[in-house]
Order: C-alpha cells, then structure tokens, then sequence
C-alpha cells in the first residue's frame, strides 16, 4: 500500500495541511482559516487536503485524456469547484436552521420583522452564492465559508430597515461561530455523484453564449467540447470514482507545525517549529536557498538556512505584530474591500503615500485621515505595502541579511504588489540575487512538515536527500526570477 | 540525600548573610553606620567597608522587587509621577518603591542614604538615576568617579593613574568627611586579600560547568551564586566562606555526576550547552528558566554573571596595589570593554566550555547590555559557526514579557539546534 505523509501548519489566520506522497510529491492541499476551535480548524485543513488528495490520484488515472482532450480538463476543473459548493451547501444548511433558530430565540418586540427579513436574505444570497460556485468558479478562488456568507450576507444587510440592522447582525454573529467550530462530516463519494449531477445540470443548461472579447478562443474550445462530450466524460470518471473514492489514503505519519501548534492533539514528537518547517519546505523546493522570509498573520520571519536546509539562524518580529499579514487584513476591512483586491489595487499607484507601520490600529487612523484628505486610494494601499516590507527588511537584516538565492514564503506572498516591494528593496540592499516565489507559498510549512513527517521526524542528511527530495521536486508551479 | 543538605547549607549562609545586611541597614542608626547606595558594576564594596558604611544597591532591589512581583505598583507609581514608559525599568521600580515607603526584600525599611556613590559610569542611565535620588535625597553627598570605557580594549597606567586621582583626591577625602573615620590603607588591604581569594574561589565555580553534565547553571543558578560577592560581602571572611562550601558542594555533584539543581529538582538529562549574553527577565524567572531546564538546556556560562567583575582572565584584587587594584576593577566590568574584548571573552566561554549554542536576551530598556549585542552575535556566529538565538525580553517590567513568544523562539531554537546536533553526530 502507498504510504502518504501530512504536515499541518496551524498559522494564526488559516490553517494549511499538505499531503505527500513518498517521494516528497505534494498530492493534497486543503486550507481553511483558523477558528477559536483548532482542531476543527486542523481537521477540516485535513479532510480537504484528503479530498484534493483523491482528485489528484482521479487526474492521475485520467491524465492521458486531461493532457489530450479538453473537455476533460474542464470537466475536472469544475467538478473539484461544484464539489466545494456541495460542501458549502451542506454548512450553508446547518447555518441557515441556527440561523432562524437564533433569531427565533430574541426577545425583540419586532421579532417577527426580523425573522421574515432573515428568510428573505436567506432566500436571496443562497442561490446568489450558487450561482457564483457554479458559473463563476467562486471554488478556486479560496475563499472561506465565513467569509462568503458574511461577505453576502452583509451586502444585504445594507438594504434593510434600521431596526432590524443590529438584531440582525447579532443573529448572524451568534450563528457562524458554533456552526464554524462544528466539524462535519462528509462522504467523498456522495459529494461527487451531487457534484455530478449539479454538472449535468449546469452543461445541460448551457446555450451557446456569444463570444467576449476578452475570452481567450481556448476558454470557449473547452466550454464546446465539455458542453457536447461532458456524458463520456462522465462515464469515463463514474469507472474510476468508485477505486478513488474507496482507496485509503493512509497517512503513515504527520508533523504540526505553525503558531498553534502546541494545541493540535499530536504527540509531542509530532510538533515542529515552524522556523524549521519553512525552511525545510522552501529549501526543498528550491535546493539553492539560503536566506527565507515568510510573511505570515502575525508572525514575519527570516531564517537563514545551509547548503543542507538546516537552519542556521532566525528572527521574528517581538511585541508587536504590525506589518504582518493581519496588518493587511485590517487594512482590507477598513477599505471594505477583501483581502485579494488588495494587491492589485495597490499596483494602481503612481506614488506610494509614507505610512507609519509601528501600529497597525493607527495606521488604520491614518488611513482614514488620508483618505478624507483626498489621497488616491491606490497610493494609500501601495503606502501600505511598502511599510510592511519595510519592516520585514529590518528584521531580514537583524538575521544576517539576504544571502542567494532568497525564497519568499507566506500567505502574503501571493500578493502582488507585496512581491513588488520585496523584489525592489531586497535589490537596493543586497544587490542581484535570485528571488524565488512559489505559487504555492502559503503551503511551504506545512509541506515542510509533511517532509519531516516522510522523515520520521529526524533532520534529512544529506546524502539521503540527494537521493530522494532534490530530484523529485514536487509537482507545482514555480516562479523563478532573476531580478 | 547528601547533597541535598550540602546544598542547603550554602544557600543557608546565603541567606544568613543577606538577612544580616538588611537587618543591619533597618538599624544602621541605631549601629552608628552610614548607608551608601552604589551599583553594582565598579562596586567599590572593599572601600565601602573600610569606611564601615553599609552598602544597598538599588538595582539589586529592583530585581527583588520582580521576583516578588512587586515591581509592576512600583513602575506604576514611578510612571505616575511623570517617568516615561521607556526610561530603564530598574530605575522606575527603585523610584516607584522608594515612593511606596522604601521597604526592602526582608520588608524592613532601607534607610536613606548618606552617600550616593557612582563609581562606574559606562552606564549614562545610572547617573540620571542618582540625579533622581539626589533630588529625593537632597541631603546625601554624591561622590562620582569618572570610569573610562575600554575604547582600545586595554587598561592603560594612564587610565588607572585618572582614577586612582580621583580616589585620592574626591573619593576619599569625601568619604572622610561623611563618616568621620580615617581612610585605613592597611584595613583596605586586609579587604582586598579576602576578596581575591573569594574572586578565585567564585571563578574555579564557573569553571566547573566544563565537566559534563554540568555541575551547575551558570545563568539562573549563576545569578544567585553572585550575589554575596556583588553585594557587599566581596573583601570579608563570609564571602570567602559562602564560595568555599558552595565549591565543595558542586565538587559533590561532579564526583556524582549529577547535573544542576532545577526548582523542579536535578536537572535529568543534559540536552544542550548555551552561552547566554544578556540579564535575565526576573519579573518571570522562574517561568523563563523552566523552559530552558525542561527542554534539557543547561547555561555553562553567561556575560550576566560577570557584570560585578570578569575574573575569567586572571584579573584579581591586588593588595598591593590597592587603589589601582580598585581602579581596574571599575574599568574591568563586562560591560565596560569594548565589543571585540566580549565577543573574545564570550568565544572563549563556546569554546572552553564546549558550547552547543549562544542565545541572547536583549532587554529593551537596557542600552548598556543592548547596544551591539545584534554585531556580537553576527560575529560569534560567522567565526565559530555556532547557531545562535535571539529574544527579547525586559528586566523587571511585567508587561514586556511574552511567554508564548519567547517560549515559541526558544522552542524553534532547541528544534534547530537538535536538527545540528544529530547532522554532526551523522558526519563523525
């Protein structure tokens, strides 16, 4: 039987697990943000990076058909985003009963009022959120269940009477948290045959849409083809499902890392810092690093590393935690925009507008002020992210500086206009190195994990590595630059 | 068992002999004593004594304060009489106990001082902390002696000759004139004799942490071996006594091979060997030592240990020279060499003591111990290739230590040291 490996990294925003196979091959992803309770957090990270982990051994099988036909590219595109919307469905459904059970319980006089508004916003987001799972992809976009309903939810509560806005609110915030700490359980199998039906519907439904602009012809090749094949598609699938769905994905061993980790219920040699696990992950996907800085939610980081992966010595912000990933996060809700736009938003600038990074509640004052004072909101933003990086160069420097190549590792290295900043300050102080990003940044610790657990736990020498890690890489894109 | 009662003993006459010093200053009139406050580094204890004045160190009280979580009221009294959040914590848990009464550890009142004596000045904070006393004492005499840094990492005759000029010329005729008595040269001397040979007893003890397991801790074991010499006994007959049964008792655990005493217990296995540079957090000693003792992480030498004299390269009392030999001991404090003599001193600790690793406690409010220990650490880690930690954590202010970071920063530490420890082990 194949043996696979986990690494869970319960950071202090989202919780990362990661599958590998024996030879270091990343098979599964799952990650989920961090709730007041982490086991739920670290489980459901688990049962998702165990459901990709089952797409990706069906891709596998069917890889002939994927590399050659596109409808089956398609056609395994969306059915991983419809079987995140079956998932969502099912928590959706536990919501929306302690939903009106909350609100059921008050006391208000106009109680009533605000049950009937409560069915109507219900009524309204839920086949709203559908139909952007279905024919938006909302799936691939990580985006978390709490995030999505109060992103919706709030977008209705704008339009309400004002004596229902507060209960309102109040009804929403005592429902999410016990529904989000609750683990649910969900059967592989059954998800894919709802997730296939829910398909059938969408392709049957489809009518031929006139052609965008701004498609590329690609896009509307595999939209045809899946639109007229997605019934041999699906037979195709329906052969292997029934293997896939059953094939224990055994995990020999698993490794906790990140700023929970303390907390996660594993055996105390199952816990490891995540200084090591960073590094390791990111010195195993690029052998030539020596200098790692990851951004996480409250923690930035920058680790020097050798020739072997080991850790040589690190710093962490102390006392405060400004600058790091939550620092964006708070600076998205004072936009009242979401985490993703931030970025591109911010490569808007023409300038960057100087912001004081020591505190994260007064930069957000600042903001404000800047704002009323008519700065442009993308030069504010770009302000922001320089800030961040700003400090993260002073505790790169405290660790002995940038020496190449230089990985950048964290959740906040998906941003755009983060990896700007990074790229021109690490040039102005270090000169040229290599800087390498990975599409997959924000998974680097728990993979590093995942490795230690294939590991055993025990250091990887290395002349076992050469063996093994360095020539399997793991299957993921990778960006490289010379800048 | 028999350690055990050999262990009580010397932390029996420790404790005897701080209770006696307190009790003494709760009846210094009474005794006819005058009270001199200083600091504990350049301590001029044997020259004190030779004048029959009483000695309180106001940092020693501070730091008492914290283990007897009473430091946070005394800051917060110092911070509402307009002392700034970022003025050294030593000096507002003073000011704030001071305020609230001035009783000290045993909670017998500290008199007022007859003398503010500043006898090392490397340290700027010190003198605006006897600024503050000044004002609140208006009727002490400050008597400042002026102690050159070691800028070229020498004690040049030229920089003792300064001070003993100064010993002559202020120190001296001052001292005279508080306590009435006759600057005795012979009876500095006698001091002087007792205090080398507690200075060699005290270093042979720190050497002990070369065996393996280590005998001792030379961090939160070593601060409290250090206190009898730092604070006043250093130059009598009970110090000398204190060192000679404490070295027995760790000869004891050598011959047993026993490791140190935790306040767990002994220490089991010995894990790892560190160097640390920096004072402890005191506020949360207890908590910040056992994340080092559970881990299995013993201190075989610290730079803390020698901020009241570095005695590690030979440098004794000499009674023949008493005044210079009062002299270079100001100037031969840790803290007043220069960085390339600590980095020296500290590889020298790695190596001797066969070190695993070096971790600094930089403590915010502190300058004299902070400035250049990032430069330190980069220099000890590019030259012996030792992996190195680095956390933050402040003296005697609750507010400014983080459990769960430091213990986090230490955990990721131990984890990287154990990570080389078996890749070393692999290669021989």
């Amino acid at each position: 039987m194949k043996k696979y490996y986990l690494g869970i990294d319960l950071g202090s925003t989202t919780s990362k697990a990661v599958i590998i196979d024996e030879k270091d091959v990343i098979i599964g992803r799952g990650i989920t943000n961090t709730r007041a309770n982490y086991k739920v957090a670290a489980d459901i990270a688990r049962d998702e990076a165990v459901y990709d982990a089952r797409f990706t051994l069906l891709a596998n099988k069917l890889k002939t058909e994927i590399d050659s036909k596109p409808e089956f590219k398609r056609y395994m595109e969306d059915i991983k985003n419809i079987f995140k919307y079956r998932q969502f469905k099912r928590r959706m459904d536990s919501l929306e009963v302690k939903l009106k059970e909350t609100a059921s319980a008050f006391t208000y006089e106009n109680k009533d009022a605000i049950v009937a508004e409560l069915a109507k916003i219900i009524e309204i987001i839920r086949p709203q959120i559908r139909n952007e799972f279905v024919n938006e992809n909302l799936g691939s976009k990580n985006q978390f269940f709490r995030d999505i309903v109060s992103e919706r939810y709030n977008a209705e509560l704008e339009k309400v009477d004002k004596a229902l806005f507060e209960p309102l609110i109040l009804t929403f915030d005592k429902s999410i948290t016990p529904i989000e700490n609750e683990m649910v359980q969900f059967n592989f199998k059954e998800l894919v045959d709802e997730s296939m039906k829910t398909l059938e519907e969408k392709y049957e439904g489809l009518v031929d849409q006139p052609e965008e602009e701004n498609k590329e012809d690609w896009y509307y090749a595999e939209l045809n083809a899946v639109k007229n094949n997605y019934k041999f598609v699906e037979s195709s699938l329906k052969e292997h499902i029934e293997v896939i769905a059953d094939e224990d994905i055994q995990i020999s061993n698993m490794v906790g890392t990140g700023y929970g980790r303390a907390l996660l219920p594993f055996p105390e040699d199952c816990i490891k810092s995540e200084i090591l696990c960073h590094a390791f992950g990111a010195h195993a996907v690029f052998p030539n690093t020596r200098t790692v800085l990851d951004i996480g939610g409250q923690d930035t980081k920058a680790i020097q590393v050798d020739s072997h992966g080991l850790v040589t010595s690190f710093h962490m912000n102390d006392r405060c935690a400004a600058g790091c990933g939550r620092y964006l996060g708070y600076i998205a809700d004072e936009f009242g925009i979401s985490l993703n736009e931030l970025g591109p938003e911010a490569m808007k600038a023409d300038k960057e507008t100087t912001i004081c990074s020591t505190c994260t509640v007064f930069a957000g004052a600042e903001v404000k002020e800047l704002l009323h004072n008519g700065e442009k909101r993308p030069n504010i933003l770009a302000g922001l992210h320089k800030a961040i990086i700003q400090r993260a160069m002073s505790l790169i420097a405290r660790s002995g500086g940038v020496r190449d190549e230089f990985t950048f590792t964290g959740g906040v290295a998906r941003n755009q206009a983060v990896i700007k900043y990074v790229k021109q300050m690490v040039t102005e102080s270090y000169g040229e190195v290599t800087m390498n990003i990975h599409t997959d940044s924000i998974f680097m610790g728990a993979l590093g994990g995942a490795m230690f657990a294939r590991r055993n736990i025990d250091i990887d020498l290395p002349e076992k590595k050469k063996k093994t890690a360095s020539k399997e890489m793991p299957k993921i894109g990778k960006e490289k630059a010379k800048i | 068992m028999a350690e055990e009662a050999q262990k009580e003993k010397s932390m029996i006459l420790q404790k005897e002999m701080i209770s006696s010093l307190f009790s003494d200053l709760s009846r210094a009139k009474e005794l006819g004593k005058k009270v001199c406050y200083t600091f504990i580094p350049g301590n001029l204890s044997e020259l004190i004594r030779t004048f029959d004045m009483l000695p309180v160190y106001p940092e020693i009280n501070a730091l008492q304060s914290a283990m007897r979580k009473k430091s946070a009221a005394y800051i917060k009294e110092a911070e509402r009489n307009a002392h700034s959040e970022d003025v050294c914590t030593y000096v507002k848990c003073d000011v704030g106990m001071l305020m609230k009464g001035n009783l000290g550890p045993t909670g017998e009142k500290i008199p007022d001082p007859d003398v503010l004596l500043l006898s090392y000045t490397g340290c700027f904070t010190f003198l605006k902390w006897f600024e503050t006393l000044k004002r609140e004492y208006p009727d002490a005499k400050v008597i400042m002696v002026h102690t050159p840094y070691q800028e070229n990492g020498e004690m040049t005759p030229e920089m003792t000759e300064y001070m003993v000029k100064q010993f002559k010329e202020e120190v001296i005729p001052q001292m005279e004139e508080v306590t009435g008595i006759k600057y005795d040269e012979a009876k500095l001397q006698r001091h002087l004799v007792l205090s080398a040979e507690a200075e060699d007893l005290i270093n042979k003890i720190f050497q002990t942490t070369k065996h393996k397991p280590s005998p001792i801790d030379a961090y939160f074991a070593g601060v409290y071996y250090i206190g009898p010499i730092n604070i006043g006994f250093r130059g009598t007959q009970q110090a000398v006594d204190y060192y000679k049964e404490l070295y027995s008792e760790i000869q004891e655990r050598i011959r047993l091979g026993l490791g140190p005493i935790t306040p767990e217990g002994e220490m089991k296995e010995e894990k790892y060997r560190l160097v640390v540079e920096g004072p402890p957090n005191w506020t949360s000693f207890r908590e910040f030592w056992k994340i080092f003792y559970d881990i299995g992480a013993v201190i075989v030498a610290s730079s803390y240990t020698k901020v009241g004299g570095v005695y590690d390269l030979g440098w004794r009392h000499d009674p023949e020279r008493p005044l210079e030999a009062l002299a270079e001991y100001c100037m031969n404090c840790y803290t007043n060499m220069n960085l390339p003599q600590r980095i020296d001193l500290l590889k020298k600790c790695i190596v001797d003591y066969e070190a695993d690793g070096y971790v600094t406690n930089s403590i915010k409010s502190c300058n004299s111990f902070s400035a250049g220990q990032l430069g330190m650490m980069r220099e000890i880690e590019d030259s012996l290739e030792v992996p190195v930690g680095f956390i933050e954590s402040d003296l005697v202010d609750p507010r400014y230590f983080s459990y769960s970071n430091i213990k986090n920063r230490l955990e990721s530490y131990f984890q990287m040291l154990d990570q080389r420890k078996k890749m070393e082990l692999e290669e021989v």
